[in-house]
């Protein structure tokens, strides 16, 4: 087989498809993980009837969904109504392509040499992630307004607020990451964390806050889910979707969870690294292969996600806004001046 | 084969600026706003991938993230909130307006014919290579773009920002209107 063949086509479609396969199996069982986490914090059992303990649950409703029969509101606007779920799944699934899983890899010594296990590492990780993430609103506000109904307009109206207005901060808590690390690439930030001995979140303690913050409102979940808010829109934007459709939105909404869980990782903490990566007597805690420590840290993320969820209640419109645009933002600002001072006072220090 | 291979860069290119031209068009063309205003997101997502082409991926993600991320969110929210109705068959494209078209699209005209001329000539300002080098190296599109604009055209990026304040000035003054003046002193009601 000849080279560049096997180089920039087959190695990357065998881990397109595995990145996907594991991706849409991981948002399958996040769906009964986050069940089952609401039902304990309620004091119920939880979902406990399909396969044993409710294991197969997930398998059952997707299969549920599939059969579904798959209805367009007669009034609705046919070309967008249809246009919409593919607006948000494509950048759900597509920021996958630069999210650092693991650093190289021999997958447990199974190839003579070590590859890459993310797909590419491209000089703007991060602004890609943040524009084509940015990119999946339309799904949402074009869903809500194609839908012809006033609680999915309502829904996506909110959501365009909300997310214009989040998407500031956050992006201000990432230029804080982006000021320590000198690199806008994902796998170079992850690296500037093990050669400075340190993770981003001790001097970044503020940013992860504002950005995670700003990732639970950009991803519309509690207590930012007011584009949903099934007790006042029915279910919001998705109010008219049925089958397949629908299940594309809740795809999407558990892809962008994992999304802001993997960015906290990579940009807060250290990524793929172990803890305290460079002290020799933890040696040991090398056995366990990197993306253990990835998924763990995403993992916790996720569980705090839904501890949200089960806790808090949800926002008013107008604390929404007053949340974003008064603390947050000044916040951030500050946040970036004072980290900015402190990068040049200790660049001035080791100099003189 | 050969031929795709050989002139891959052509066809890519003149595949994207045609679709950018075409969803361009679309913009004017199709009767409803939202339409319209998809149109205009495609038009910007090909312009994007226009910049990618030239190795200035830094423009691209900042086109993406800016124009389709922000700017069409807040037209489209627009859109609805004011609730643009259908436009009539003889409102929309050319109602009415033909001498301004036919002076923009002569001015268009005579751009592109100085800009053939121009490069018939020999290439016309700095190279694809000045989109990646700083201090005469070569590095990344986004360490290129934050040296030109801090150093070089410094004071004109940060006249353009004041630029800016005056319009968020301006508008937030025009929306206020109402509330303040009547009771005395410009002051806000609580």
């Amino acid at each position: 087989m000849d080279q560049p063949l096997y180089q920039f086509l087959i190695i990357p479609a065998v881990k397109i498809v595995a990145i996907l396969a594991v991706l849409l199996l991981v948002v399958a069982y996040l769906t009964f993980f986050e069940r089952k986490v609401l039902a304990y914090l309620q004091v119920r059992l939880g979902p406990n009837r399909v396969g044993p303990k409710g294991w197969l649950q997930p398998i059952a409703d997707a299969f549920k969904l599939l059969v579904k029969e798959d209805l367009i509101p007669s009034k609705a606007e046919r070309f967008v109504f249809l246009l919409a779920p593919c607006l948000i799944i494509v950048p759900a699934l597509l920021v996958w392509s630069v999210i650092p899983f693991t650093g190289e890899t021999t997958v447990f010594g199974l190839l003579s040499e070590p590859i890459p296990a993310y797909l590419t590492d491209i000089n703007i990780g991060i602004l890609f992630v943040l524009g084509v993430s940015s990119v999946g609103v339309f799904g949402i506000i074009l869903g809500g307004w194609a839908s012809n109904s006033k609680f999915s307009l309502m829904g996506g109206l909110r959501s365009a607020a909300q997310m214009v207005s989040y998407e500031v901060p956050m992006g201000f808590a990432v230029v804080s990451v982006l000021l320590m690390a000198g690199s806008l690439s994902l796998v170079r930030i992850v690296e500037v964390q093990r050669e400075a001995h340190m993770w981003f979140f001790l001097p970044g303690i503020l940013a992860l806050g504002i950005y995670f913050i700003c990732g639970v409102a950009e991803t519309n979940r509690n207590p930012f889910d007011l584009p949903e808010a099934e007790s006042e829109l029915v279910a919001g934007f998705h109010t008219e979707y049925s089958g397949m459709k629908f299940a594309l939105f809740f795809l999407a909404e558990y892809a962008n969870m994992l999304v802001i869980g993997s960015l906290v990782a990579v940009l807060f903490f250290g990524g793929w690294l172990r803890p305290f990566p460079n002290v020799e007597f933890l040696a040991f805690l090398d056995v366990i292969p990197p993306f253990f420590w990835f998924a763990s840290k995403v993992g916790v993320v996720i569980f705090i996600y839904m501890w949200f969820r089960g806790t808090f209640p949800r926002y008013r419109f107008d604390q929404l806004m007053a949340v974003g645009w008064k603390w947050l933002l000044p916040l951030s600002l500050a946040n970036v001046a004072v980290i900015a001072l402190g990068i040049l006072v200790k660049n001035h220090l080791l100099k003189g | 084969m050969e031929f795709l291979t050989a002139h891959f860069v052509e066809i890519m290119f003149y595949t994207l600026a045609a679709l950018t031209v075409a969803s361009a068009v679309g913009v004017v063309a199709f009767r409803n706003p939202v339409h319209s205003a998809i149109s205009l997101l495609a038009s910007f997502l090909f312009v994007a991938a226009l910049f990618v082409m030239r190795h200035a991926e830094f423009l691209a993600a900042v086109q993406v993230l800016v124009y389709a991320g922000g700017i069409m969110v807040l037209f489209l929210f627009v859109i609805m909130l004011v609730n643009v109705k259908r436009l009539d068959p003889e409102q929309v494209f050319l109602s009415g307006k033909a001498p301004a078209a036919v002076a923009a699209g002569v001015l268009l005209g005579a751009l592109i014919a100085f800009g053939y001329l121009a490069g018939s000539l020999g290439p016309v300002g700095p190279g694809p290579e000045a989109l990646r080098m700083v201090d005469g190296a070569v590095a990344g599109n986004t360490e290129a773009v934050g040296w030109l604009l801090y150093r070089q055209y410094l004071v004109p990026f940060e006249v353009v920002s004041v630029v800016l304040l005056v319009a968020m000035i301006g508008a937030i003054i025009f929306g206020r209107r109402d509330a303040g003046l009547e009771e005395g002193g410009g002051r806000m009601e609580q």
